[in-house]
């Protein structure tokens, strides 16, 4: 009697997953099975649904758009691996992992990290944050609470700033630049217990 | 042939006869006159005493073999997957350091990450799912529901658990459902029998006995080892009882110890005749479905109940669903708001032994009783809280979050503002506003320091124990949340 729990066995590609993302074995699991605990119908995907039932996820300005984040190019459904591939950008950045000769970055780098908050940004995807995507932004995290006039002269601060070519957007190299001082590892990084 | 088979027959009877009378007679001497008396102690806790002993045991094993093979074993965390650190505010982590408190923020492309970082964390790990699986045990109690780390399992394991297999399957499950059933119907039948007496006074005596004979046999049906703390508290006629809410056996537990009036559905089928018997001899509440939507009506009821002094005290659940005894769950207002006096019990079991959580989208009530039986047994404390009346001032929901906080002050569990019927249902939109008030503040408001030291002040004092889903959410905001989420 009893349900099954999850072994390695029931993890598809757990070796490769392993490889790519930099997760451990007993994270893999975990996440396993977080997983099939937000999927509650046991179809071996989620949803947005699935997502939207998250308090905490309700509750933030932006959770519409991480929940975007997980469902790219432009499909409904999520699978194990790509849950795990877009979690594995929080892990925290391994400082030594070039020693075994892999050319392959994992998710977790830097870089990685500033161009997944760049997506959050750029809703259309064609690699820059025009002005009304980052009044959308701004919107969304600030709602009701201020005026209009305030969201225009905080957008135009922000681009004025950021903005080193003069074309009235930020390209991913622009946002990068400005974020260059800011300890990003520790901002945009969960810490996995081991 | 006749006479042959018809002797055959006859052996046969005979020799079935003889275990089957032995088998009642050892069930009625040592289980049923035990149950009926109240039990015997000392050889239950030698009982569990020896279980521990072999999970440790079992446990160490697991992990040496895990060494042996160079890996983690899948420790499992009652806290999560995420290392829960003291969660900085928005305040802190948008503007860097507490020294620059005075100067005012800029936005800043980074603003978003922390936004991001807690959408994430919610993700992965939240207060609120969490709650509704079976919670992850630190040791393994031999139990194939409760594992992990099947491929750490040696062949002395291997007997282990098969012997315990045995022990279940074959001994302690077979006894405990003939126990039930035994139970059960001849609690039916007193309870109908008792219902016939015109005597009102020895009627509700007599009743009494029957019902607390029934609960006992239920309580040794499971194996349920209870331990009741404070029990100068114990409710009295008059009042309302709340306790929280774990799964179905918790009425079972609280009635063995004195007679409640209980509140419900009428259900159909073989739940509905018991309902029915119960009512024959001592006043139950029971509702169609029609008069459930009718709020008005089911208050009229229970305030009556409750202002006869002759009747037993109404046991009411107030989160509504069954959680899974990590924490307590947003109390509805409804029977808080009758006025009388409040008894709250906080119970908690140890799930080391057999995990008492009803998780009712996993499994159906007979199924969920068969796994309770087939445990090694349920072990639990039940606390008695001192009466609780609401103050002057006070409305219904600050008297009910009151109760929740001393409940779960008491049993260790962690006190949470999130309805339980998030369980099926999605989450208030207004929350959302929470954050994004605390963020304008940082970015545009800034202006009223000295209020806003206050507030920080007051949301220290007013909530010492935050958790991660609520701690952003200042005291106003919280407030007029929570009266949202209540009409």
């Amino acid at each position: 009697m009893g349900s099954s729990s999850s072994s390695r066995n029931k993890i598809p590609n757990a070796q490769e997953l392993m490889h790519q993302t930099g997760f451990s074995s007993a994270h893999l699991l975990r996440l396993h099975d977080r997983f099939e605990s937000l999927d509650r119908d046991n179809r071996g995907y989620l949803s947005p649904d699935d997502f939207e039932v998250l308090g905490g996820l309700a509750m933030n300005p932006i959770g519409g758009r991480i929940i975007e984040a997980f469902f790219s190019s432009g499909q409904d459904t999520v699978d194990f691996s790509s849950f795990v591939r877009i979690l594995a950008h929080f892990r925290p950045t391994d400082r030594n992992r070039n020693k075994e000769g892999t050319q392959q970055e994992l998710p977790s780098s830097r870089t990685r990290k500033l161009k997944f908050a760049f997506q959050l940004y750029d809703l259309d995807r064609d690699g820059k944050i025009s002005r009304e995507e980052l009044l959308q932004v701004l919107r969304a995290m600030l709602g009701l609470q201020v005026t209009e006039e305030q969201l225009q002269s905080i957008a135009e601060r922000a681009i004025q700033e950021a903005d080193l070519d003069k074309d009235d957007a930020i390209s991913f190299d622009e946002f990068k630049k400005s974020l260059e001082k800011m300890d990003i590892d520790t901002k945009m990084s969960v810490s996995f217990l081991k | 042939m006749p006479p042959f088979t018809w002797a055959v027959h006859n052996l046969l009877c005979r020799c079935l006869s003889i275990p089957i009378s032995a088998w009642f007679t050892l069930l009625c001497l040592f289980i049923i006159v035990p149950a009926v008396l109240g039990g015997c102690f000392s050889i239950r806790s030698l009982y569990l005493r020896t279980l521990l002993k072999i999970f440790e045991w079992a446990t160490l094993r697991m992990e040496m073999r895990a060494k042996e093979k160079n890996q983690q074993l899948y420790k499992t965390h009652t806290n999560g997957i995420i290392a829960k650190e003291l969660p900085a505010s928005l305040q802190q982590e948008i503007r860097g350091s507490a020294s620059c408190l005075c100067s005012d923020h800029e936005f800043d492309m980074a603003d978003i990450f922390y936004f991001c970082r807690r959408g994430v964390e919610s993700i992965v790990d939240d207060e609120v799912t969490k709650r509704f699986s079976a919670q992850e045990l630190e040791s393994w109690n031999l139990l194939t529901r409760s594992n992990y780390n099947f491929h750490y399992i040696n062949m002395r394991l291997t007997l282990l658990w098969g012997l315990g297999l045995l022990t279940r399957y074959g001994i302690l499950l077979p006894l405990r459902v003939t126990l039930a059933v035994t139970g059960i119907s001849l609690f039916l039948f007193l309870t109908t029998l008792v219902g016939f007496l015109p005597n009102a006074a020895l009627r509700s005596y007599l009743s009494e006995k029957v019902h607390m004979m029934g609960y006992r046999m239920c309580v040794s049906s499971l194996t349920a080892i209870i331990t009741y703390h404070n029990r100068e508290n114990k409710p009295k006629n008059g009042g309302i009882c709340v306790a929280n809410h774990t799964t179905p056996i918790d009425v079972i537990i609280l009635a063995s110890d004195r007679c409640y009036s209980l509140v419900g559905q009428m259900h159909r089928g073989l739940l509905g005749m018991i309902q029915r018997g119960m009512v024959k001899s001592s006043p139950h509440i029971w509702f169609d479905r029609s008069e459930v939507k009718d709020r008005h009506l089911v208050a009229k009821r229970l305030s009556d109940h409750v202002a006869d002094k002759t009747k037993q005290p109404i046991l009411i659940f107030p989160e509504g669903t069954c959680i899974n005894n990590t924490s307590v769950m947003m109390f509805k207002k409804g029977s808080f708001e009758i006025g009388c006096t409040i008894y709250p019990v906080a119970i908690k079991y140890d799930p080391r032994f057999g995990d008492a959580f009803w998780n009712s989208s996993k499994c159906g009530l007979v199924w969920y009783l068969l796994s309770m039986m087939s445990s090694w047994a349920i072990v639990c404390s039940v606390w008695y809280l001192p009466p609780m009346n609401r103050e002057e001032g006070e409305d219904a929901v600050q008297f009910a979050n009151r109760v929740k906080a001393a409940i779960a002050a008491r049993g260790g569990l962690v006190d949470l503002i999130w309805d339980g019927g998030l369980k099926r249902a999605k989450v208030n939109n207004a929350f959302k506003e929470g954050l994004q008030k605390l963020y304008s503040k940082v970015l545009v408001g800034d202006h009223e320091d000295q209020s806003e030291r206050m507030e920080t002040q007051e949301k220290k004092k007013i909530q010492p124990q935050d958790n991660e889903d609520t701690v952003n959410v200042c005291y106003h905001c919280r407030v007029l949340l929570l009266k949202e989420h209540f009409t």
